[in-house]
């Protein structure tokens, strides 16, 4: 299963997919807030979300998983 | 201008004959199984590599007949010669795959060893075309652990960094010992799929630590141009290697004492002006790219790890036909903040544009250095401290343009004031700060604004402080003051930065009296 991780601790400032949706390589997947900045999180590889790990509002770690796709 | 191969054509055929029979043998390389094998690969033959790489293809070879009793190893695997590359001369070791795998043999490491020599003497670049096995083991003790052995070949690259520009091609593996030959070059650009560079195979992983793992993990080129960092740009054929390296030498002079060469002046690339790329909101990413692209010579960039870091950009690029280097914070990328990657990356940049007299350019817009549990434990302040030390020792002029915000140690590692830029260029959105106003207000305010029961209250309060935070760190206060040097109207950026640049081209700062400093990592 493909994974997506977070590259920088932050918390999640937008969640712009849904489960089950298909997103393609660079496609903005998430917004994290980091050091009073928007950061946004595009996809590496295309596929079909299969879960959405972290919500709005929930602090990530450098290296945990945001979303992973089928 | 250098003939391949000439003979001389006496009466003496006798003696004509066994000599070209042993050149032909010599330009054939190895076995014809090899050579089949590498076409599988997509790999050129060592001698079309160098035929690529030189002006006009030609080039003067030393060491031909090396190991040429042995009968099976032509040159010894290592191909040893001076050209011209955009009219520069050159000096180039090339290994040869073809003949045990590369493999470097006694005579191999001597080839090396005096084509270094000759780069030192006649002060020219020297390339290093790299596709070997390592070490020949039945060879050891004469190429191993002797004073002219591979260990050498590394003292020189040591000796010869910043003297010269050396560039690393590699175009196969690079194992073990052999892997520092692109870990001490200033640039390594990498064939993927082809190019490798790793201590211990997967092998030997397996069977010392266990790990099952492939080539391509432990040290492919994708790797090594994303996440280690050891390699600088990754390319998808041998001719893009070449291509890539031919266009990178012509930022450089051929050594430390001369001054590299400005070209003629070529129109920045069309497109939207800075005013329209760079947000307003401090806090909304753009490409700095595409502001990078308003500034330079329309197709002058040359991208050093691209793939590695991409919070912060580094390349080469002109400035009406002058070289520059550009270390640019990408707020598109993790916000444009600095990592221990990015500093790393920032860092060799820097030295590596000083070393050869390649004026620096800093891009700030940085909320400054990324903080947390991850990056303490990895020594962010170190690698910080290390980014600070290099920017801070480049002596070739320097210009600093605060672009939108410069927050914290972020000013200072992007040649802030204190840090002797030649200038310090503001844009009209510039903001210079310890921290941003809503970090500063929550800062000095926190107990204050819990204080305040009334909603309504708090955020008018909050609004307040912020207003007037933004006031005090108003970039015309700090020009007033002057902190900052100059502000310009970003579609006057260009020109302002060429006649800049041209204006500083003589500078010169003596080095303090000392050894050298003590580097923080």
């Amino acid at each position: 299963m493909k994974q997506l991780q977070s590259t920088m601790a932050g918390t999640v400032f937008t969640v712009n997919v849904k489960e089950g949706e298909e997103v393609t390589v660079g496609q903005t997947v998430m917004v994290l807030e980091s050091m009073k900045m928007e950061i946004p999180v595009e996809a590496e590889v295309a596929g079909k979300v299969a879960t959405i790990n972290s919500q709005v509002g929930d602090f990530v770690n450098e290296g945990d998983v945001l979303v992973t796709f089928e | 201008m250098y003939a391949k191969g000439a003979t001389r054509v006496t009466e003496n055929t006798t003696y004509n004959e066994q000599l070209e029979e042993k050149l032909e043998k010599i330009f054939a390389g190895g076995q014809p199984k090899y050579h089949e094998k590498m076409k599988e690969q997509n790999k050129l033959f060592v001698r079309d590599r160098l035929a690529l790489l030189f002006d006009e293809g030609s080039y003067l070879e030393d060491g031909r007949f090396a190991n040429c009793e042995a009968n099976d190893l032509p040159a010894d695997g290592v191909v040893t010669a001076m050209g011209k590359v955009n009219g520069q001369t050159v000096c180039v070791m090339a290994n040869d795959s073809t003949v045990k795998a590369g493999s470097w043999g006694s005579r191999t490491v001597e080839k090396i060893i005096r084509i270094q020599e000759i780069a030192e003497k006649n002060r020219v670049p020297m390339l290093y075309l790299v596709d070997s096995a390592g070490a020949r083991i039945t060879d050891q003790l004469d190429m191993f652990p002797n004073r002219r052995g591979a260990g050498k070949i590394f003292h020189n690259q040591v000796r010869l960094s910043g003297f010269i520009p050396q560039i690393c091609l590699l175009f196969g593996p690079s194992a073990a010992g052999g892997a520092y030959i692109p870990a001490f070059c200033d640039i390594v650009i990498m064939v993927e799929g082809n190019a490798s560079m790793y201590l211990g195979s997967p092998r030997m992983a397996e069977k010392v630590i266990g790990e099952k793992v492939s080539l391509e993990e432990m040290g492919g080129a994708r790797m090594h141009c994303s996440i280690s960092g050891c390699g600088d740009v990754l390319v998808t054929s041998e001719e893009d290697a070449i291509s890539e390296a031919r266009r990178y030498l012509a930022y450089f002079p051929a050594n430390f004492t001369e001054k590299p060469k400005v070209i003629e002046t070529i129109a920045s690339k069309e497109g939207r002006s800075l005013e329209a790329i760079i947000p307003e909101n401090q806090n909304a990413p753009f490409d700095m790219y595409e502001a990078i692209d308003q500034l330079i010579d329309e197709g002058s960039f040359f991208d050093v790890k691209k793939l590695f870091a991409p919070e912060i950009i580094t390349g080469l690029a002109r400035i009406e036909g002058q070289p520059v280097g550009i270390i640019a914070n990408q707020p598109k990328a993790k916000g444009g903040v600095l990592f221990v990657d990015s500093a790393d990356k920032a860092t060799k940049f820097i030295n590596l544009c000083d070393a050869f007299s390649i004026p620096l350019l800093f891009l700030a817009d940085v909320p400054g250095f990324m903080i947390g549990t991850k990056v303490e434990r990895a020594g962010i302040i170190r690698h910080g401290a290390k980014l600070i030390m290099a920017m801070s020792s480049a002596t070739v002029p320097k210009i600093s343009v605060i672009v939108r915000k410069a927050y914290g140690a972020g000013l200072y590692a992007m040649a802030g004031p204190a840090f002797e830029p030649d200038v310090c260029i503001a844009l009209p959105t510039a903001q210079i700060a310890v921290m941003g106003p809503e970090a500063a207000v929550n800062a000095v305010y926190s107990n204050k604004i819990e204080a305040i029961e009334d909603p309504k209250e708090r955020i008018k309060f909050v609004q307040e402080k912020h207003h007037e935070y933004k006031e005090e760190i108003n970039i015309y206060k700090l020009a007033s003051e002057m902190i900052i040097d100059e502000i310009v109207k970003p579609s006057d950026l260009r020109s302002v930065l060429a006649d800049r640049y041209r204006a500083y081209s003589t500078k010169d700062i003596p080095q303090p009296p000392r050894k050298h400093p003590v580097y923080p990592v």
